[in-house]
Formats: structure tokens, C-alpha cells, sequence
């Protein structure tokens, strides 16, 4: 009988509490591998560009002269493509997904502060003989 | 007397979440013609081959469609590596199999619960996409995404799955199973749905295949075609038999995808006592010559990816043929001479995708 059927059914959603989440009281789902937004660390950018040239949505832009990281988060469409091909993993796919913000609030500048080391000084061959 | 009027039904319909218009013939509450128009939400997104490179193309490919976003990625990878001869590791075609049967579980939840919604059966639409969720929740666990996967890469695959993982995934697809089970009770014995689906958008065999219909569209008239029968990914090494059922009618449509649900469940389960160890990708070089037809199933059904490589890192030419722009046709021939009340509910067991068919 179709009606015990459809009735085993309506009696198991009658005792089974709400399938949804009470957000926000209750934080939605994340997993370790969720792509919510891309976090820079100016301490490590080299501004070498990949993650522009590779980004496929053109939301990265990397000012070279002025150490400028410029994400546009309209644009960003969290592929986690910059993500992979940072050569200095100072890219990082965080968890959380962004809340909700105004048009102004869409471009995100960072400073890049990375400070090229300097290179130990080599001494040249004619400097050692002279100072032998 | 009667009188001939032109009816417009959608971009915008209630009943109809994707922005097709059809302009129907009718005279007599009776459809005598229907006239497609599409046109809404092209993108350009084949065009852009000439401004990405073909791995980052991957990206575009993906978001083709929603639904089937990672067999969009899948196939058009698929082309790139049969044409520079490119060997995926075995592991990498098992995951692909995996998700590829987890987005089709997706979409045929989605598409049974917009069906209940179209018919009026808010419960059952509502229960549907409940079950959804469960599936969604695996994928992003293992993918990162919850519809755009972003997993697929020519190659092989950018993520791995723990074994410990797959192991918790089929235990919970046997939960899903038990739950599914219920549900179709409702979808294929309840009387109501029966009398809503039973004998309405009739498309015979003859004319499903001469009009060129694929997927569930054209299994529902009972022709046995599905590309996995050819075996791409690791399907050869799967035991697969395509759904197919006789009524030829939305009924026989909608039980066509019920049915494929637990089809899809076994398959990942085989999948996952089969799946090798080793490694997920390999390292591509060079630069793609040639031209290839790469062929998937998609949950809609049949997809092509022409992809066509000029010695170059941008591709000379992707074209995309997706299940929908096959299945319009035969909707044309189903609308012919049903009710205008049943129009809903027959456009809807094409299961449209107009993303996927305008690009």
C-alpha cells in the first residue's frame, strides 16, 4: 500500500528534528580542504607576477614598481589557481567564506613588504692575492 | 470556434528555473507548435581560448555549467591529453569516476526536486534536496567546492582522496541508499505523480533517435545509448549497464534518473574497492597539436568537447555540444498536441540546462 509508505515517510520527518543549520547561531559547514577566500603574506610576495598572468578571472594585479598585491574580490572566482602556482607559497586558500560587502570594500590592496636579502659579498681573486 | 493564440511561456516562468522561451501554438488549451528561442545568457566562453592558455582553460571549461561542472573539466582535459598523447595515471581516471558519478547523484536530486516543484509536490521537492545536501557535503570534503570542483586538470587530478575517506563516503552513500529508497517510493508508485507523468510528452523510439535526443531523454524511450558504455576514465574496468525504460513518456523519463541514482551508487562503491594507489598526476609539457572529439556523459546526457590545438599554449578552436541543444528538438516534438497545464512538466523532463546549451 502506497499510502503506509508515504505515511513511514511523513512519520520519520515528524520525529526527526530540522535538516537545516540555525545559522548563524550555528557555524555552517567547513572542511579543511574548503575554498572560502585567498589571504596574501606581504612578508614572502616576491612580485613576480604568476599568480596574475595564471589567475583566469584577471582579478590579481601586481604593481612590481609600486609593491602592490591588488585583488578585485567581484572578480575572484576562488579557483585556487594563484594558490598553486605561488613559487614562494605566500598564497593561502583560507576556509572561511567572506561575508557579504559593499562595491567600495571590493578591491583589496596589500603592501608587499618582502625584503630581497642581500647576497654575501664574494670576495674577488686579485682583492685576496693583494691582501696576502 | 476556435481560435489560434500565441502563448509565451518563460524566459521567466515560475515553474521553469532556467531562462528558456518557448512561444506556443495553442488553440483549445491544446499546443500545436512550439517555437524555441534562446539567446538569454550567452557568454562567450568559447572564445576564450584564444586569451587562456589550455591549462588554465580547465578554469572556463568548468564553468560551463554549475551541475556538471566537473565533467565539462573532465572531458575538455580528456581532449587536450588524447591529443598530445598523454597518459593518465590509473588512480587520477578512478577519481575522476568518482566525482563524475557524485555530480550526477547531484544533479538528478536537483533535477527530482525542481520536478516535484514543477508538479506541485513542495515535500517532495523539499526531501529531495535535503538528500542533496548529503552529496554536497562529500564534495566539498574531498573537492573543496560544493558545485564548481576545480579537481580536474589535463594530466590527471588536482586532489587526492584518503582511503579512510572513501571509506566513510560509502558509508554514507549506503545511508543515502536506504533514504533514496523511500523517496522513489513516492516519486514511482504514488498515484498522483503517476497520473501527472503516465502517458503525457510521448516520444517514441524512433523518433528519440532520429531527432538526435541523448541522455535520460532518449533512454526513456528505450534506446540503451550512454558514453559510458565506450568505457572513457576507468568505466572499462567498471561493470556498467545504462537505465532504460520502455513508457517512452515523462514517467519513464523521471524513473530513468530515479533509477540512475542507484546506479551511480554502485559504481562509485565498485570504484572505490577497485581504486589503485599511485600517483594522481602527471607532469604535462608541450604545447597541443591537433584536433580531437572528446565524449562524456553528463547527467543530462552526451557532452562533446571539440577542442582543436595549432602548436600553440592558446587553442585555435573549442566547441562544446551539450546535451540540451540535442534534446531540444525532441521537446519541440513532445510539446506537439499536449495540454497547455502539461507544457511545465514536459519541458521539464529534458531536464534544461540553458548555461550548459548557450555557453
Amino acid at each position: 500500500m502506497v499510502y503506509f509508505k508515504m505515511a513511514k515517510t511523513a512519520i520519520k520527518s515528524l520525529i526527526h528534528g530540522p535538516s537545516t543549520i540555525r545559522y548563524p547561531a550555528e557555524p555552517a559547514k567547513q572542511y579543511p580542504t574548503s575554498r572560502g577566500h585567498v589571504t596574501i603574506d606581504p612578508s614572502k610576495c616576491i612580485s613576480c607576477g604568476m599568480c596574475m598572468r595564471k589567475c583566469p578571472a584577471d582579478a590579481i594585479c601586481v604593481r612590481r614598481d609600486e609593491k602592490l598585491w591588488e585583488i578585485d574580490l567581484f572578480k575572484c572566482h576562488v579557483c585556487n589557481c594563484c594558490v598553486e602556482v605561488c613559487p614562494v607559497h605566500c598564497l593561502t586558500m583560507e576556509t572561511e567564506y567572506r561575508p557579504a560587502f559593499a562595491e567600495h570594500e571590493g578591491v583589496q590592496v596589500v603592501k608587499i613588504t618582502y625584503v630581497k636579502p642581500e647576497k654575501k659579498a664574494v670576495k674577488k681573486p686579485a682583492e685576496d692575492k693583494s691582501e696576502e | 470556434m476556435s481560435k489560434e493564440i500565441v502563448v509565451p511561456f518563460g524566459p521567466q516562468h515560475p515553474v521553469l528555473p532556467e531562462p528558456l522561451h518557448l512561444d506556443l501554438v495553442v488553440e483549445d488549451e491544446k499546443v500545436k507548435e512550439a517555437i524555441p528561442g534562446v539567446g538569454y545568457i550567452h557568454r562567450g566562453l568559447e572564445t576564450l581560448v584564444q586569451k587562456r592558455e589550455y591549462p588554465e582553460y580547465v578554469y572556463i571549461a568548468e564553468r560551463i555549467c554549475g551541475i556538471c561542472s566537473f565533467i565539462h573539466g573532465m572531458t575538455y582535459c580528456q581532449g587536450i591529453e588524447t591529443m598530445m598523447n598523454v597518459e593518465v595515471p590509473e588512480r587520477a581516471e578512478f577519481l575522476r569516476v568518482i566525482w563524475s558519478e557524485y555530480s550526477r547523484m547531484h544533479s538528478h536530486l536537483l533535477w527530482l526536486g525542481l520536478f516535484a516543484d514543477g508538479m506541485g509536490f513542495e515535500n517532495l521537492f523539499m526531501d529531495a534536496w535535503r538528500l542533496r545536501e548529503h552529496v554536497l557535503d562529500d564534495m566539498e570534503a574531498t573537492t573543496g567546492g560544493r558545485v564548481i570542483q576545480g579537481s580536474a586538470k589535463v594530466g590527471g587530478v588536482r586532489r587526492d582522496i584518503s582511503s579512510e575517506k572513501l571509506d566513510e563516503m560509502v558509508t554514507g552513500l549506503e545511508g543515502i541508499r536506504g533514504e533514496l529508497k523511500d523517496m522513489m517510493d513516492v516519486f514511482l508508485f504514488d498515484s498522483s505523480v503517476k497520473s501527472r507523468l503516465r502517458n503525457i510528452g510521448m516520444l517514441s523510439p524512433e523518433d528519440a533517435y532520429e531527432l538526435g535526443a541523448v541522455g535520460p531523454t532518449l533512454r526513456g524511450s528505450n534506446v540503451a545509448s550512454d558514453v559510458r558504455m565506450n568505457g572513457y576514465a576507468a568505466y572499462d574496468r567498471l561493470h556498467f549497464e545504462p537505465v532504460v525504460e520502455d513508457g517512452c513518456d515523462c514517467y519513464a523519463r523521471c524513473a530513468v534518473r530515479a533509477k540512475e541514482l542507484f546506479a551511480s551508487i554502485d559504481l562509485i562503491k565498485e570504484a572505490v574497492q577497485k581504486i589503485p594507489d599511485g600517483p594522481i598526476e602527471v607532469k604535462v609539457t608541450g604545447k597541443p597539436e591537433g584536433e580531437y572529439f572528446s565524449r562524456a556523459e553528463q547527467p543530462r546526457g552526451e557532452v562533446i568537447h571539440y577542442v582543436k590545438g595549432n602548436g600553440t599554449r592558446n587553442l585555435a578552436r573549442h566547441r562544446v555540444r551539450t546535451p540540451t541543444m540535442a534534446n531540444i528538438p525532441p521537446l519541440v516534438k513532445m510539446l506537439q498536441g499536449c495540454e497547455l497545464a502539461d507544457v511545465p512538466v514536459i519541458t521539464l523532463t529534458i531536464d534544461p540546462c540553458i548555461g550548459c546549451l548557450e555557453r
